[in-house]
Order: structure tokens, then sequence, then C-alpha cells
């Protein structure tokens, strides 16, 4: 029997595109992409899912793709999640050492973690990442791994990804009924943070912006931990439907005079341009001025930004990204947004690069597939993380998974 | 020595700003009435109707009689074109009535035939005498029935277009703060109420002699020729978390429609007014507050301190929106142009125009018209926004912006 346990399959279901990226995790730990499949979304809008049959088409032709390009099955996948639902948060657990000496021992730790995973959220909502930042011994700050230090008072900072029940709900049963598993769900934008970012980045203090086609999610990391999280239900799409309505020409039309014209900042040599519209026999049915439809696009992507700038400043962690911004999702493709996105937040920019993973090269370029990447990289850190737990449990485990 | 000579200084100030608050219609009279107290000493109140009763009611010093044999002692009927005629006749009168006044406030309720017909021409007559002029005026209930809402629209749009600065409060957002219990007699003392205390606002803003001084010229800059249209809000608090309480009225102050005004604003002016214990941490709170929800508008700050107000904190803000359709200003030649094109226009513009028309001609003539048909079309609602692709999707909010609408139509970045 073909062992499959050591292949990864992250799934994104994007309000554009579904996109399965499957990834084997080599004798090393590395993860090597071998396939990708992708798929034309049309039943999602703004991350969320909204037509289910056309969006179980479009998974099962991405996963169909992914299996052929890689030669194997997939069972399971690491599925990505957006939305406008998702909110992210910091949250403080204390646990006071009760032991004689004074030592902090394990069981400690997995206490106080308990503790700052008990959370008041809405009754709707669930955790989708509860992540953990760093410990504090007698509030002594920094505290990467405090057992066998001596303090009274344990204290750890968690970061908590949390979104309504139902809307995550859609995509896994969406997900189940194609007999496929769902190991486990990924905000997205932890995902393409994890792709872009090296640990020095990580400590040096970053922010991914990730603007898909109906989202743009955001991560910061800082000191080498998530730091904050957020998700803007405004993407690709938004710019589409904004040239289509100033422009008054179809949204089809809109999209592909963003693709064709679309600039972030607008080009001083255009001013005055215009572009005929055509229809199939190639008679002229309108002219757009692409000063304007620069100008809507700017306009979108500088509020986009503005936004971004705004939640970071409220949450005090501007002066914390000294490695600088990363862009990433299908939005970084836009002509001179990383010049936008300097003006704006004021640091430097750079259209993020998936390293640390080796592969098809095509793939690994795309900003598109970035989150995607990142889905599969989780899988391999979380599966890392299981083989680590070998003996007995691990074993049964695996004998009960195969039977 | 210095400090006395100091305090009378800003008392001359305070006299040389004659202030006078007009009451036009029975609602303007009313009100007019319970303004009339010590605390507006210096103003001297005119009230205006057609409706001898209401007048002989008021304790106001000035009281103009506007009747002629054509309403037989009935009032307007409801009819704001007689109110307007009758007005017209009296132009000169009501203008000397004007005269010598650095600020004029009008009071009225639009919907009826005397308040929507006569104030337009009472503010028209104090702006010739170059006072500033402010109109507070109530629009009706939609129960009212929609020839009084269509009439108070018209009117309010005159207004605007002659008066430095309108703050309307229509009527029907007082259901928020009504419950199924109250009567009648009371929703309209709460409407009353909340204009009443934006003309205290405003009172206290150009009286009080302000620690942060707010220059009458703001006030004036703010208001004055840019036909814009004012939400108004004035809330009091009082107790430890004054300033946060404060703050929080604000925000859910039903005139400027759960902070919606706010956003929306190109300029907002706020006074906090406390007593002596009023610390700065406490202004720099509000401000900061009410600064965050209105990033793009420019903000005009001013605290005064009133020796009688213990522990308590009174906050007014005005926030400023340019009007989206710019009523067109007195330019003859302009207007010549608009009527020509009125026929092709939008109904907006040709509202506008005629609108205008009718004006120029009330001032060239000063006699009333009456044989013209009535050119005056209601406004349509031009401003739908399609959002498209995301029509039935959930709207994504962000502090009362509704991002899916694009971009450069909220900023208002014309597209030509």
């Amino acid at each position: 029997m073909f062992d499959d346990s050591n292949i990864i399959v992250g799934l994104e279901i994007g309000t554009s595109k579904v996109c399965a990226v499957v990834g084997e995790v080599t004798a090393e730990g590395a993860l090597n992409i071998i396939g990708l499949g992708q798929s034309r979304s049309r039943g999602v809008r703004k991350g969320e899912i909204v037509d289910t049959a056309q969006a179980e088409e479009d998974i099962r032709n991405a996963i169909v793709e992914a299996e052929q390009m890689a030669d194997v099955e997939i069972r399971s996948v690491y599925l990505g999640v957006s939305g406008g639902h998702i909110r992210g948060f910091n949250n403080r657990g204390v646990h006071p050492v009760v032991s004689a000496d004074r030592e902090i021992s394990q069981d400690d730790i997995d206490d106080v973690i308990k503790n700052a995973k008990a959370i008041n959220l809405p009754a709707e909502n669930n955790v989708v990442h509860a992540v953990r930042q760093h410990f504090f011994v007698d509030g002594q700050d920094g505290v990467q791994n405090p057992v066998g230090m001596l303090g009274s008072r344990l204290e750890v900072d968690m970061h908590v990804v949390h979104g309504n029940t139902n809307r995550l709900q859609n995509s896994i049963r969406l997900v189940k009924g194609l007999q496929l598993d769902v190991e486990e769900i990924v905000f997205n934008g932890l995902a393409s943070s994890l792709a872009l970012l090296s640990g020095e980045q990580k400590e040096l203090g970053a922010l991914v912006i990730d603007i898909g086609g109906g989202t743009t999610d955001f991560v910061v990391y800082s000191d080498g931990v998530i730091k904050h999280t957020g998700v803007l239900a405004v993407g690709g799409d938004h710019i589409s439907n904004d040239l289509a309505f100033g422009l008054k020409v179809p949204l089809s039309r809109g999209e592909k005079l963003k693709l064709e014209h679309g600039s972030a900042i607008v080009d001083e040599a255009v001013k005055g341009q215009t572009v005929a519209i055509t229809n199939e026999l190639g008679l002229t049915l309108k002219t757009v001025n692409v000063e304007h439809l620069q100008r809507i696009m700017s306009l979108r992507l500088e509020e986009i930004f503005q936004l971004i700038a705004q939640d970071l400043e409220n949450a005090g962690l501007f002066d914390y990204l000294r490695a600088g911004v990363f862009l990433c999702g299908g939005g970084a493709r836009i002509p001179q947004i990383t010049r936008l996105a300097e003006q704006i937040l004021q640091m430097p920019v750079t259209p993020g690069q998936t390293n640390s993973v080796s592969g098809i090269k095509s793939a690994l370029d795309q900003p598109e597939f970035v989150t995607a990447i990142g889905l599969a990289k989780f899988g391999s850190f979380k599966n890392r993380k299981r083989e680590g737990k070998s003996g007995l449990k691990g074993i049964i485990g695996k004998f009960l998974q195969r039977s | 020595m210095k400090t006395e000579t100091q305090i009378p200084a800003s008392a001359i100030e305070v006299q040389t700003r004659k202030i006078k608050i007009f009451g036009v219609g029975g609602a303007g009279v009313i009100l007019a009435d319970a303004l009339n107290h010590e605390e507006f000493a210096g103003a001297q109140f005119v009230v205006v109707d057609t409706d001898a009763q209401s007048l002989a009611a008021s304790s106001a010093t000035v009281k103009f009689h506007l009747e002629t044999k054509l309403l037989r002692g009935l009032g307007t009927g409801g009819d704001p074109e007689r109110g307007k005629v009758l007005a017209e006749e009296q132009f000169s009168t009501l203008k000397s009535a004007c005269e010598n006044c650095d600020v004029i406030f009008i009071l009225a309720g639009l919907g009826g035939g005397a308040g929507s017909g006569i104030s337009p021409v009472v503010a028209r007559a104090a702006k010739e005498t170059g006072a500033l002029v402010l109109a507070f005026v109530t629009q009706p209930f939609l129960c009212e029935g929609n020839r009084r809402q269509s009439q108070a629209a018209q009117s309010f749009e005159q207004l605007k277009s002659v008066a430095d600065g309108v703050i309307c409060l229509p009527n029907q957002k007082a259901f928020k703060l009504i419950d199924e219990n109250t009567s009648v007699l009371e929703t309209f003392r709460i409407t009353g109420g909340l204009l009443l205390e934006s003309v205290r606002g405003i009172w206290q803003l150009l009286t009080r002699p302000g620690l942060i001084q707010i220059h009458f010229d703001d006030l004036c800059k703010l208001v004055r020729d840019q036909h814009s249209e004012s939400a108004f809000a004035f809330v009091e608090a009082g107790g430890a978390a004054r300033s946060r309480e404060a703050v929080e009225k604000l925000l859910k102050h039903p005139l400027l429609d759960e902070g919606r005004a706010l956003t929306e604003a190109n300029a907002i002016l706020v006074s906090l007014t406390g007593g002596k214990d009023l610390t700065m941490a406490e202004v720099n709170r509000v401000m900061e507050q009410i600064g965050r929800h209105c990033e793009r508008a420019q903000i005009i700050m001013g605290a005064a301190i009133d020796g009688s107000m213990k522990q308590k904190l009174s906050v007014t803000l005005i926030a400023a929106k340019n009007a989206p359709v710019k009523a067109e200003t007195s330019a003859a030649s302009h207007e010549e142009m608009n009527l020509r094109e009125a026929s092709s226009r939008y109904g907006v513009r040709q509202a506008a125009s005629a609108l205008n028309l009718e004006q120029r001609e009330q001032i060239v003539s000063r006699r009333p018209r009456r044989d013209k048909s009535k050119m005056l079309q209601t406004q349509l609602p031009l401003a739908i926004i399609s959002k498209g692709r995301f029509d039935k999707s959930e709207p994504t909010i962000h502090k009362g912006e509704d991002l899916d609408i694009p971009t450069f139509i909220r900023r208002g970045v014309p597209l030509n």
C-alpha cells in the first residue's frame, strides 16, 4: 500500500479561484511542492461560500487537477478560511505556581495555557487558532520556555483567532462532502505569513498583507510571534466592481480592464488616454478614460492600506515592523502597488516570495499561490509535531488510521 | 487690576455681538417663547406669524402679524405660497427688524404654511442686512402626509440657499427617543427640546468667555456660504466618567444618525463647557474619541468654563457637510442660462434653478408672483448607488461606512 503519510495538501477556497497545493515532506522534514491544481471559483463572495453547488464543483476540479499533477490520491486537506467575520485578539492567562520549591513545571505551563484559552467568545463563535506568544514569570517579559525557572506567578499571552461557527462549518462540510478529511482549518493570513516570512523576519517584525479576490487578510509578526491578525472584507472584486460602476461597463469588462490597464498609482503618462471597448465584431461600443480607471483603483487600494494602517496604529504595532511589509495574493500583481503601499505605510514594502519551500518553480513565484503553499507548510509543521510525539500512542494512532 | 480690566473687556465683546431670535409660524413662536428666559437675556425676540392668537400668547418684545384680507383671519391654511406672498409684502419691515444685528436665529417648524413660507423670506431679509443667519427648523413627521413633507423639503432647500447654516431636526428621528406610551404633547416637547438645546449650544458658544476660544469667525466660516447641511448635537453629562458618558451620548445622539453624520462631515466644531473642575485630560479624551470618528473633517475646538456648572460637562457639536447638489448662487447670467436649460436638465437641477429664478425675480421686483405656474419640483433621490456584485451580500460596514460602495463615491472624488 502506498504510504501517503508524508503527503500534505493545502486547499484554499478563494473568491476568485480554488487552489489545491500538494506538498511532500522529505526525510529531513522540508516541504517540497509536487502538485498544484486550480479552478476558477464561482460560488464564493468576500471569502465566504454563497453557492454550495458551484463551489463543490470548483473544489472537485482543483483537487482532481492537483491529484493528476502530483500523481497521488488526496485524502485529507488543510483548509484555509477567511471572511469578514474572522477576528483576532490577544488574551492573557494567569496561573499561580503552587509547588513548594516554586519551580515551574510542564503542568504549570499546561495550566496557564488552558487559562489563556478560556476566553469569553460569543456563543456563535469558534476559535480557529490559539497561538502562544510569550510567557511572563513574575511580570518578567519575553520568556520563551519557563520550565525549570523559579517564580510564583506564571502568565502567558495568546493570540486567538476566532470566527462565526456556522460560516466556518460551511466550507468544512463542503470539503467533507467530497470525501476529503479536513485535518485542520487555518486562517488564510496566517498561512500566507508562514509561506513568506523567514524566522529572522518574524523576529524583526513584519506585516503580511494578502490582497485576495474578496478579502484582504493581514498578519503582524513581532519578536517571532503573531501579534495581530485582521480581515478586511474588501479585495480585488471590489476594484472590479468599482470600475464597473464608475466607468459604466459590465462587471466582466471591469475585471478585464483592471487586469489590462490597472495601476495602483495614477500614471502620469496615461493622462488623457482612452481605451476603446469593442464588441465581438470589433466595433467600438464605448471609450474609457484610463486616468479615471486608474484613479478609481488607486482610491480603493489607498483606502485598503489606510484602513490597515489605522488598525495597526490602534493596536500600537507600527513601530515594531522593522522587516517591513510583504504583499501577496492576486492584488500584489497590480502595477505600482508596492509604491502605493510604501507611500501610505511609510516603510519598505516587498512583493512576497515564498521561501524555504522547494518544488515547482512556476507555483512558487506566483503571489496567488502563497496562501495555499502556506497551508501545506502549516500542515508540514503539524506533521512534524505529530511525528515528534512518537511512542505507543502514535503507532496505535497510525494503525487505527490505516484500518 | 489686570484681571479686573480683562473681564469687562470680554463682557463688552459679548455686548457687541447682537443676537436676535426670530420665531416664525406657530411652532416657531412656541419655540421662541420657550427660550425667552433669563439665560437668553442678551437676545431680542421677534415673532412672526399669520395667526393672531398665537402671537397674542407670546411673550416676545416684537411681534409681526402678517395679515391681509385675503386670509380672512384664517392664517395661511397650510399653503406656504400664501405665507411667502405675505412676507414678501412686508419685506422691508422685516428687513428693518433685522438691522443692527450680528447673528440672527430663525426658529420654525417646516411643513405648514407660515413656517415654510415665511422663514426663507425672513432669512433672506436677515442676510441682506449682513448678519450671520442660522436657521433651526423641524421637519414634520412622516405620518403628517407627503404634502407637508414636500413643502417642508422645498422650504428647507430655499432656506439652505439663503441662510448661512440650517440645522434641521426631522421629527421622525424623535421616534427613537419615545416609546409606546409617550403622548403627542410630550413628543412635540421632546423634538422642541432637542432644537432648543442646539440654540442653547450656539448661544453658549457665542456668549461665554472661552478658555480655548472659538472665534466668531470660526463659526461663520463653518456655516457661512457653504450652504451646508449641518447636523447638531448638544449633550450634557455629569459624574466621574462624564467625558466618556458625553462621548457615548454624542455617538448615540439621534441627530447624528449614530455617528454617521460625523464620518460624513467635512468640518466639525466642538465646544466643551464645564465647571471649574474641567480637566485637560477630559477635554483630550472627548476630542480624541470624536476625532477618531471623523478623520477627514477639519475640527475646530473650543472649551469654556462656566462657574455654575458643577461636576457637569456639556458638549456642543456641529457637523457640517457640503451639500451634494450646490444651489447656484445669485449670479444672474448663470441663472438665466439655467432657466433656458431647465427643461433639458435633471430634476434636481430643474428644481434648483426654478427656485433661484423665483427668488431672483422676487428680489428684483419685490412683488409676489402669482400669475406664473409653480415650477417647483420636489427633489428626486438621485443618490441611489448600486453595489453591483455585492448588492445581496452582507454589507461590509467599517466605522459607519459601507465599504462596498466605491471609494471614489464615498470620498466625493469627481470624475469628469
